[in-house]
């Protein structure tokens, strides 16, 4: 029962936790905000000023953003995409009676574990580097001419790395809820004749909710912030063609200097994430008891 | 499992599941293999399954080229020196709401989460100026600052979920007992909360090892982190697979090993308990 003296204890224990993150939350965006509504240059300090929308109208008005902006929901879609359903087979699969199942696992859960800079070295060096990578050789064993990944199909190469790293959590997350399935509710769904597709579809499913609506928000809030495997690989180019929201104002406010129009690209990515995080902390708040 | 299945539909499952595993984790073993080759046998227009002159020279290159050492070091420091911040913040605060709560601790919880929302690069510049200004840039402790604030809000959630499976009784069993406030918690709240916390520790070292963005945008040389350091191989100076691959390998081993002995927690933490 909590009595006035709890409650007072409770709020001393929880004021360090609440302070710094309303510090780090509050402070940061604010600057933003106010950046973003200024002339502000690193490299030129005869840019200072008020600069009213001029920032955002600079940001939003370049064709960059509007690629950038596209390429960040393909980025997250095409992932998740791959990452849900592929988890989804992949559960399914490792819930067979099989052998050697712990070693799978392991093998199955250690990209997850990667780093994401090697992670994308890896692919970009080993695997789908058009002279030594495996896919290189394998094409050429085939009498194919070796492709490209990087500058032909550099969106959809980083979509690949990045699906690569994350498939292993939406399994190892969609495998462990599969397991909590009672053996009963299969076994009796069985003797009433339901065949495999409307078990999985009817019984499998469902009970999978839960544990999906998870992994999507996970790693959402992953995936909006993609950056490392676009900076190691492709720099986000060729031109805009792999950059996004998180690479557009990195490059804008970091590499170019130019505070003011990073900051208000940085605005704009995090009213983006918010209406994201929106829908997604309505569905979990649902399915979180907390 | 209680399911009988003939061996043939056994055998069909296991040898369909070795292949999709053994295909997700080949660039990983390629990887490892790489390590171990001479540069010219990496890079051989006729690609060799095994070394065929195994060597170690490549391990040794990596720590000549930018010292491997000092970058695991940061990494060290980094990654445990934040989660231990982070528990020593996050600890009493998921305790209070674990064993305390109020009509508004669901509310708090779930602001906490969304500020994992905030996109880093939202706030990046005013990091980077502030931690210019203050000379925070390319340090140790600058960047453990970081790290622990981004994971502070994952660290309290983990650790709630834990704590909330501590069943209350015992406490007042204890209190009733006549258990003076510092037995109660010597000998009957520490070792019942000591597993999640180990869990959660575990668990964000292996994030905060990996987290990326902050290490390359706030650090270069000299607190350089092992993400730091490996993305450093990315420039364009000739490909030397065989020593990146070395140094890929250095830079996920710890971690690797770690994860695999830690996969159940792994469900649990990420997910806040929600998955059983």
């Amino acid at each position: 029962m909590a009595t006035a003296q709890t409650r007072t204890l409770s709020r001393i224990m929880m004021a360090p936790a609440v302070i710094v993150l309303l510090i780090w939350m509050i402070v940061p965006l604010v600057m933003t905000l106010w950046f973003s509504f200024q002339n502000y240059s690193l490299i030129n300090p005869m840019m200072t000023g008020f600069a009213g929308w001029a920032n955002y109208i600079y940001v939003i008005g370049d064709p960059s953003f509007t690629q950038s902006l596209v390429n960040t929901l393909i980025l997250v879609g095409g992932v998740l995409l791959i990452t849900v359903i592929g988890g989804i087979l992949l559960a399914l699969l490792l819930d067979q009676p099989i052998w050697g199942q712990g070693i799978l696992r392991i093998l199955v859960i250690s990209p997850f574990f990667v780093m994401p800079p090697v992670a994308a070295l890896i692919w970009k060096n080993g695997f789908m580097h058009p002279g030594y990578g495996m896919l290189g050789h394998l094409w050429k064993a085939f009498g194919l001419q070796p492709v490209d990944w990087f500058n032909q199909y550099p969106l959809f190469s980083v979509i690949v790395i990045v699906a690569w790293q994350w498939l292993p959590f939406a399994t190892l997350i969609l495998l462990t809820a599969l397991q909590s399935l009672s053996e009963e509710q299969r076994e009796a769904a069985e003797m009433d004749g339901a065949n495999a597709l409307n078990r999985f579809y009817y019984i499998i499913l469902p009970h999978m909710a839960r544990a999906i609506t998870i992994v999507i928000l996970i790693q959402t809030i992953f995936l909006l912030g993609i950056f490392a495997e676009i900076r190691v690989t492709t720099g986000g180019g060729p031109g805009y063609a792999s950059t996004n929201i998180a690479f557009l104002v990195f490059r804008t406010g970091i590499l170019s200097n130019d505070i003011g129009a990073g900051s208000a690209g940085g605005v704009v990515a995090v009213i983006i994430a918010n209406i994201v995080a929106f829908f997604l902390m309505r569905a979990v708040g649902k399915n979180l008891d907390a | 499992m209680a399911r009988t299945v003939s061996t043939q539909t056994r055998i069909g499952f296991t040898a369909l599941a070795w292949i999709v595993a053994l295909l997700l984790f080949s660039p990983i073993l390629w990887t490892i293999l790489t390590a171990f080759k001479t540069e010219a046998e990496a890079i051989a227009a006729r690609p060799t399954f095994l070394p065929e002159t195994f060597t170690l020279e490549n391990f040794s290159a990596v720590q000549d080229r930018s010292d491997y050492i000092k970058h695991a070091i940061n990494s060290i420091l980094v990654s445990v020196g934040s989660t231990l911040l982070g528990l020593a913040i996050a600890i009493p605060a998921a305790w209070a709401m674990a064993f305390a709560p109020t009509k508004r601790t669901k509310d708090v919880l779930m602001w906490m989460l969304s500020t994992k929302m905030m996109p880093a690069v939202g706030v990046l510049i005013p990091i980077y100026l502030i931690f210019r200004d203050l000379r925070l840039l390319d340090t140790v402790h600058g960047l453990t600052l970081i790290m622990t604030l981004i994971n502070l809000p994952i660290i309290i959630w983990m650790l709630y979920t834990y704590f909330k499976e501590i069943p209350v009784d015992i406490l007042e069993a204890a209190r009733m007992d006549g258990a003076e406030l510092w037995n109660e918690i010597v000998h009957v709240l520490v070792p019942m909360a000591v597993p999640g916390i180990a869990s959660t520790l575990l668990l964000n070292v292996i994030l905060a090892w990996n987290e990326a963005f902050w290490t390359i945008t706030l650090t270069s040389g000299r607190a350089g982190t092992l993400t730091a350091f490996i993305s450093s191989f990315s420039s364009p100076q000739g490909l030397f697979l065989a020593k990146l691959s070395a140094a890929s390998l250095l830079a996920i081993a710890p971690i690797l090993l770690m994860g695999w002995f830690s996969q159940k927690q792994l469900v649990r933490g990420l997910t806040f308990g929600a998955v059983k």
